[in-house]
């Protein structure tokens, strides 16, 4: 059904706009409200990177009270994945009838010395896929080409690819091979409340991660370490009332784990994907990009589905990788600086030519900035 | 980080479903979710269902959203 | 035995190629000008401004919802020259063919030029054609030129573009776009997204029949209206403010970027255009857009200031503005 912009439907859509800049008058005083009782300045991490981009996109961060600011975190898939992950993805398309299948985010972002664009333009079979099941039925639909799924993502996406493996052990699907850089969020979460460089007074904890884990995955960061967290959906909304309820929080001095997007997030979370998850899956550790090697924060293929690990079957070793000189995605990642500060953002890292994951991925916080903050603002 | 859109349910077959997102159609994986029916919506990530809502559900939820459009008062 | 499929030969210059030619190009494409099958077509060219275009087609498939390579090659030449004011008249046809093309495709996309060519009052008065060796080329690229007389004294252009202009759309964003690729992702859809491609001379004769000051016109291609609009105001050194809840986007269009991760305004067109006129003349333009068939979905949906100069910025539904960036230049579906 098509919207009539200058009719009915367009109409309805300028009174919902009217509504709803009455909604965020009102959050807006609430804000400040928590903000004047707990009398101090707070920093509040919104770890995933479409709420970085939102609460841009949207103006929110203007409308933050004085003394609460936002700081980004890692949660990018894509920006935290070592340039070695890169490498070996590279490395594997130069074998003979190898095709590398891949979310489109990976595409350009820069390994030690290449990236897959490039790779592509130099002969190199790299094909973007929507879905890990686009992957394995094109390795189905031909036998004679090795196909490797490059398998980055959170929880969110990981029990989509898990699905995959169960299928292709089942089908003996023999070309389809999984390269495994999957992470989890609460192992790195808390290595960031250890971390001293960077304090955080909150967290906005991932929205569609917490779909699949459950809210009470990050109970022990409340409970154990005294952080507020709240779970809050992706619309402008959401993200306000997410705020809110943190500076609530802070103003009571409570720490919980609360839910705002509770129209998909439970405290259990999906069990399903939690099962299949831990069936072809077991934890490992893992390093983040800036933030070194998390114990037990990463996914690795168990035995029973080894014969899908691209690592093992085609005997390449992931490292660490070098990032280019100057970069400080890492530090953006650990919050300990904002893009700006950094001496490549918009200089030499652009979002046309980008150094370093964080400008690359279309919600890395870099680029967010680039998107979004205006040089006239500091 | 993860980027996933409601969509309605338009057929199903054992563990795959089409889905629309106003009108763009496509396959999904909704073995991860429970008793999903036609016209149930399901939250859709890289091409698989994370969680399912009832009809009902949504009916609620579009109330909720008007409501909270009209000025409701925050928690 | 008959041939089927275009084989090296038929490149070759000799007979072949004049029965390729004959019995599929002309039929056609034929006219005055063309059938005697020159090396140059000699044209008569009035006192005047003259607008020239060159523009080639590589879109696969060659066949989509809506159209074909050969429609776009004629609607995209048309616009071009369009937008800039001026009557298009005369096209080139440059063919590469890959060896093993069946020929009852070269002979729909020679129709479909011939048909469009004709509906607009174009004529091809000159062509080429050559044939690549299979795997060179995907099927068949297009190469074009056109000409067309300006008939309007307005210097339509980024120059001429003011603080305080309307920016009017004349239809659906990311139509094209969506009907070509929409498939490569799995994505299909209900009812079918045709692509937007269309001649719009008659669409452009109607805003100049207004006599209203048009400052510029842009035929939005690659890069759909992002593209077009982070180019002008680069070239204009002027600022643009987009209105979100204005831009007319098909809801399947929107599903199918939100499912994907892709953002409307960077989705391709090929039939559809942005205007620049001052504010105070942007009903009337408006209007005369709404009484013509491509026009009928036309919006205002944004205007011209002096600041942010150079860059384009989305304004959302709570006010929030975003910059615009001009698109990379592939669209990747994403996860995240």
């Amino acid at each position: 059904m098509e919207s009539d912009p200058g009719g009915d439907d367009g109409r309805r859509r300028a009174a919902l706009s009217a509504s709803l800049l009455t909604t965020v008058g009102a959050l807006v005083v609430a804000m400040e409200d928590r903000a004047r009782r707990i009398g101090r300045p707070v920093r509040l991490m919104e770890v995933c990177g479409t709420h970085t981009t939102v609460a841009f996109r949207s103006g929110i961060r203007d409308l933050l009270p004085a003394g609460v600011s936002l700081v980004a975190g890692p949660g990018c898939p894509v920006c935290v994945t070592p340039a070695g992950f890169v490498d070996a993805a590279i490395e594997m398309s130069r074998r003979p009838r190898v095709v590398i299948a891949t979310f489109g985010d990976l595409v350009r972002v820069p390994g030690s010395e290449s990236s897959l664009e490039q790779e592509r333009a130099a002969g190199a079979q790299v094909k973007v896929v929507y879905a890990p099941a686009d992957a394995l039925a094109y390795a189905r639909s031909d036998a004679s080409r090795t196909v490797v799924f490059l398998a980055v993502g959170f929880e969110t996406t990981a029990p989509g690819v898990a699905l995959t493996l169960k299928a292709a052990k089942e089908e003996r699907v023999s070309n389809y091979l999984v390269l495994c850089a999957h992470r989890t969020m609460p192992r790195a979460m808390e290595a960031l409340v250890a971390d001293h460089d960077v304090q955080i007074d909150g967290f906005i904890c991932p929205g569609h991660v917490s779909v699949v884990t459950g809210a009470s995955a990050f109970s022990f960061l409340a409970e154990k370490h005294g952080i507020p967290c709240v779970v809050a959906g992706f619309d402008e909304l959401d993200i306000l009332r997410g705020v809110v309820m943190l500076l609530s929080q802070l103003a009571d001095g409570r720490s919980e784990v609360e839910i705002e997007y509770d129209r998909a997030v439970s405290s259990r979370g999906n069990k399903a994907a939690q099962d299949i998850m831990s069936e072809v899956f077991e934890e490992c550790d893992a390093e983040w990009r800036g933030l070194g090697v998390i114990p037990g924060s990463g996914l690795a293929i168990r035995a029973p589905y080894s014969d899908h690990d691209a690592s093992g079957a085609l005997r390449v070793t992931v490292l660490p990788g070098r990032p280019s000189p100057g970069c400080r995605c890492g530090d953006v990642l650990r919050g300990s600086i904002a893009p700006p500060d950094c001496g490549l953002f918009d200089r030499g890292c652009t979002l046309s030519r980008p150094l370093g994951p964080c400008m690359v991925s279309s919600e890395g916080a870099c680029a967010a900035y680039a998107r979004y903050w205006r040089r006239s603002r500091s | 980080m993860c980027l996933a859109v409601p969509a309605e349910v338009t057929t199903l077959a054992g563990a795959k479903a089409t889905v629309s997102v106003e009108g763009a159609l496509r396959e999904v994986d909704v073995s991860l979710v429970e008793e999903v029916a036609v016209g149930d919506y399901v939250l859709v990530h890289a091409g698989f269902a994370l969680h399912r809502w009832g009809y009902a559900e949504v009916l609620e939820w579009r109330a909720i959203q008007e409501e909270m459009m009209a000025g409701e008062e925050p928690r | 035995m008959t041939i089927e499929r275009v084989l090296l030969a038929h490149g070759g210059g000799g007979r072949l190629t004049k029965e390729l030619i004959a019995q599929v190009l002309l039929p056609c494409l034929g006219n005055p000008a063309l059938d005697p099958l020159d090396d140059a077509a000699v044209l008569d060219l009035e006192a005047g401004g003259w607008a020239f275009t060159t523009d080639s087609y590589v879109v696969s498939p060659l066949f989509f919802p809506g159209g074909d390579i050969g429609k776009l090659a004629v609607c995209g030449t048309v616009n071009d020259l369009a937008v800039k004011g001026a009557r298009p008249l005369w096209m080139s046809l440059g063919l590469v063919l890959e060896e093993g093309l069946p020929l009852t495709d070269l002979r729909r996309v020679a129709e479909s030029i011939g048909t469009w060519a004709q509906s607009v009052g174009v004529a091809v008065v000159t062509g080429d054609t050559k044939v690549v060796e299979r795997g060179r080329c995907d099927g068949l690229y297009l190469n074009t030129a056109g000409i067309g007389k300006v008939v309007t004294p307005l210097p339509l252009g980024p120059a001429s573009i003011r603080p305080g202009d309307s920016v009017i759309v004349s239809g659906y964003l990311g139509d094209h776009g969506m009907a070509v690729m929409g498939r490569r992702s799995g994505i299909s859809f209900s009812p079918e997204i045709s692509s937007d491609c269309a001649p719009l001379w008659g669409l452009v004769s109607a805003i100049l029949a207004t006599a209203c000051a048009v400052h510029a016109m842009r035929d939005l291609t690659r890069g759909g209206l992002a593209g077009a609009v982070c180019d002008l105001a680069e070239s204009s050194g002027l600022g643009m403010r987009i209105w979100e809840e204005k831009l007319p986007v098909r809801g399947a269009v929107r599903g199918a970027c939100g499912l994907l991760g892709f953002d409307p305004l960077a989705i391709a067109n090929e039939g559809t255009m942005v205007v620049f006129c001052p504010g105070a003349e942007a009903s009337d333009v408006l209007s005369a857009m709404r009484h013509h068939p491509l026009g009928r979905s036309a919006e205002i949906v944004g205007e011209v200031s002096e600041e942010p100069g150079g860059m384009v910025l989305l304004v959302s539904s709570i006010g929030g503005e975003r910059i615009v960036d001009m698109p990379t230049g592939e669209d990747l579906p994403r996860i995240c």
